[in-house]
């Protein structure tokens, strides 16, 4: 008796969306968890749109603004490659939902033999630059982007700038861009 | 009107604006398809300001990551400092003093008023309104001797420290910002008749750049821009952060989500600051602004000199990898800056550096919008719009 009224308070006390996503997704989900009253929720690769898209059109749900897109590269943290099978980076998103007032963290880990996912551009039109950006920063690729560009660093800079593995100085600095050829 | 022109096939003709047209307010840059006066289509450009804020932040401590964010919104610098320490003191846990938490909202309110008069300067100075500029500037610079005289500077600011502020307000800070408070509601009131029901002003403005709740939404537009489309989300109200729970304020909206609009919510939100600012005041708590902790806040100088104690807290702070250590684990934590939701996404090793620091910047999403609210229009109105949205390039591409 006791046993099973702590089991349904347990299950209460986890977050709609956690119990939400759980249910739908079930092995896609490889993590959930909450930590500084944040909830962040871990998905394969394959269903982080099918998940974006069911957050959005949820109606109890109904997480419809897209925050933030961003990546990390967490090859320098070993028990995070650990866990997700050593997959590099991480792409993050960050929703709110303005019916609700409450906010969501997606992440989702990529591997680095197979750097692309799928574009959520056609969820929220937001996330056009927003995945611009994390292609320019950490050449990941978004499929079915419209007009996935390099906006911030020039067209023809080699390497991606937030990687681990780029210093931050010396290489593709100014003094060694190449104005004349661009001229020309 | 200093831009590259050429002429192409049929009747279209490709005009670059920026980026460096004095109205495009730092390096914006959009390539304009024209059909004479109208714009077929624009494809913004960015990047002429990209300084690598971000992979900075891998490299700097978390008190130097401070001077990094005055360089983001530079027109208020204060916001983004307050914004920034909020996230790493949440990542830490740490409970600022309340009046330390009233001082930094204090500050960041009075720098969404500079914030805003900027805007609206430079805004109605695009459309040739000469007077209201020097009006705007006129109250702005009372501002800025405030804050040179709080924070020791007028642009980069680097007021606010993790734990606490640099230092307390001086002698005579609430003197001079409550002759402040005073005067400016005459000024803005003459604003108002220079411009509200202005058939020049109402003409370049209403109906210009018009952008539905719907799509401000899906756009990630936040802050005035998003209120101006009727969409009521003000993160002081919605997510209660530092303070403002305190507070009592008003977040005003507007109907149409035009340029005239946008005009119109950012005129109350200073009314609204205004009084923010008047409570602070009246309700400034005596006692300490910082943590009572040396070992994330400096210790006095006459400690750091005169006791052994002081002395090795302030080495361990200011040395490489002995100051300010969050554990390991990663937040988001948004602010309302004036123009908008500024995030700050930091992922910690639990090392005295920052594994990654991504901030959301507002510009970033205003700018995008730009095509979807010129496209169809004419020339002219690019620069109402551009003007109203108020993109600081150095946030944009930080």
């Amino acid at each position: 008796m006791s046993e099973e009224e702590k089991d349904t308070t347990a299950e209460d006390s986890s977050p709609l969306v956690f119990q939400k996503a759980k249910d739908k997704f079930q092995d896609a989900i490889l993590d959930l968890s909450e930590e500084l009253s944040e909830l962040t929720l871990v998905v394969r690769k394959d269903f982080a749109y099918e998940l974006l898209e069911y957050l959005k059109s949820d109606a109890d749900l109904s997480y419809n603004f897209l925050v933030d897109v961003t990546a990390v590269d967490y090859s320098l943290m070993e028990d995070v490659l650990t866990k997700y099978d050593y997959a590099r980076f991480m792409v993050v998103y960050h929703l709110y939902s303005y019916k609700t007032g409450h906010r969501v963290r997606v992440k989702t880990p990529i591997h680095e033999k197979e750097l692309s996912i799928r574009s959520v551009t056609s969820l929220w039109k937001s996330a056009g630059w927003l995945e611009c950006e994390t292609y320019d920063m950490f050449g990941i690729t978004f499929e079915n982007h419209p007009d996935l560009r390099r906006i911030l660093m020039p067209d023809d800079f080699e390497g991606y700038p937030l990687c681990k593995d780029y210093p931050l100085r010396g290489r593709g600095e100014r003094e060694t861009f190449d104005f004349e050829r661009q001229n020309a | 009107m200093q831009a590259d022109m050429e002429r192409v096939a049929g009747e279209k003709m490709i005009l670059n604006f920026g980026p460096q047209h004095p109205a495009t307010h730092g390096t914006l840059r959009l390539v304009l398809e024209l059909d004479g006066e109208t714009v077929l289509k624009a494809t913004p450009h960015l990047g002429y300001l990209h300084t690598g804020f971000e992979k900075l932040g891998e490299h700097l401590d978390y008190n130097q990551y401070i001077v990094v964010t005055d360089r983001m919104n530079y027109l208020s610098p204060l916001s983004n400092n307050f914004g920034y320490v909020l996230a790493v003191e949440k990542l830490l846990g740490l409970e600022v003093p309340k009046r330390g938490e009233y001082v930094r909202v204090l500050m960041a309110e009075l720098s969404r008023l500079a914030d805003h008069l900027l805007w609206l300067g430079m805004g109605a100075l695009d459309l040739g309104a000469f007077t209201a500029f020097l009006y705007g500037f006129r109250e702005r610079e009372k501002l800025y001797s405030i804050f040179e005289k709080t924070t020791g500077a007028r642009l980069t600011t680097s007021y606010t420290r993790v734990g606490g502020v640099l230092r307390d307000l001086y002698d005579g800070f609430e003197e001079e910002v409550r002759t402040f408070l005073s005067e400016f509601p005459k000024t803005l009131k003459e604003v108002h008749t220079l411009l509200t029901r202005n058939r020049i002003w109402m003409d370049r403005t209403k109906e210009v750049g018009v952008i539905s709740g719907e799509d401000a939404i899906s756009y990630g537009l936040t802050g005035p821009c998003l209120r101006a489309s009727g969409i009521e989300h003000d993160l002081r109200k919605a997510e209660p952060y530092s303070c403002y729970e305190d507070f009592d304020f008003e977040v005003p909206v507007g109907m149409n989500g035009d340029v005239y609009d946008r005009y119109l919510v950012r005129m109350e939100e200073m009314v609204q600051s205004c009084h923010l600012v008047r409570q602070a005041l009246d309700n400034l708590p005596e006692g300490p602004v910082n943590v009572p902790d040396n070992k994330i806040i400096l210790p006095e100088k006459e400690d750091a000199y005169g006791h052994i104690e002081g002395l090795i807290h302030h080495f361990k702070i200011i040395m490489d990898g002995h100051g300010v250590q969050p554990p390991r684990g990663e937040i988001y934590s948004a602010t309302e800056s004036p123009n908008g939701e500024l995030g700050f996404y930091i992922v910690s090793d639990g090392s005295g550096t920052a594994y990654r620091i991504r901030i959301r910047p507002p510009s970033l999403l205003q700018f995008q919008v730009v095509p979807h609210m010129i496209e169809g229009g004419m020339v002219s109105d690019i620069v109402a719009v551009l003007g109203s949205l108020n993109i600081i390039a150095g946030e944009l591409d930080r």
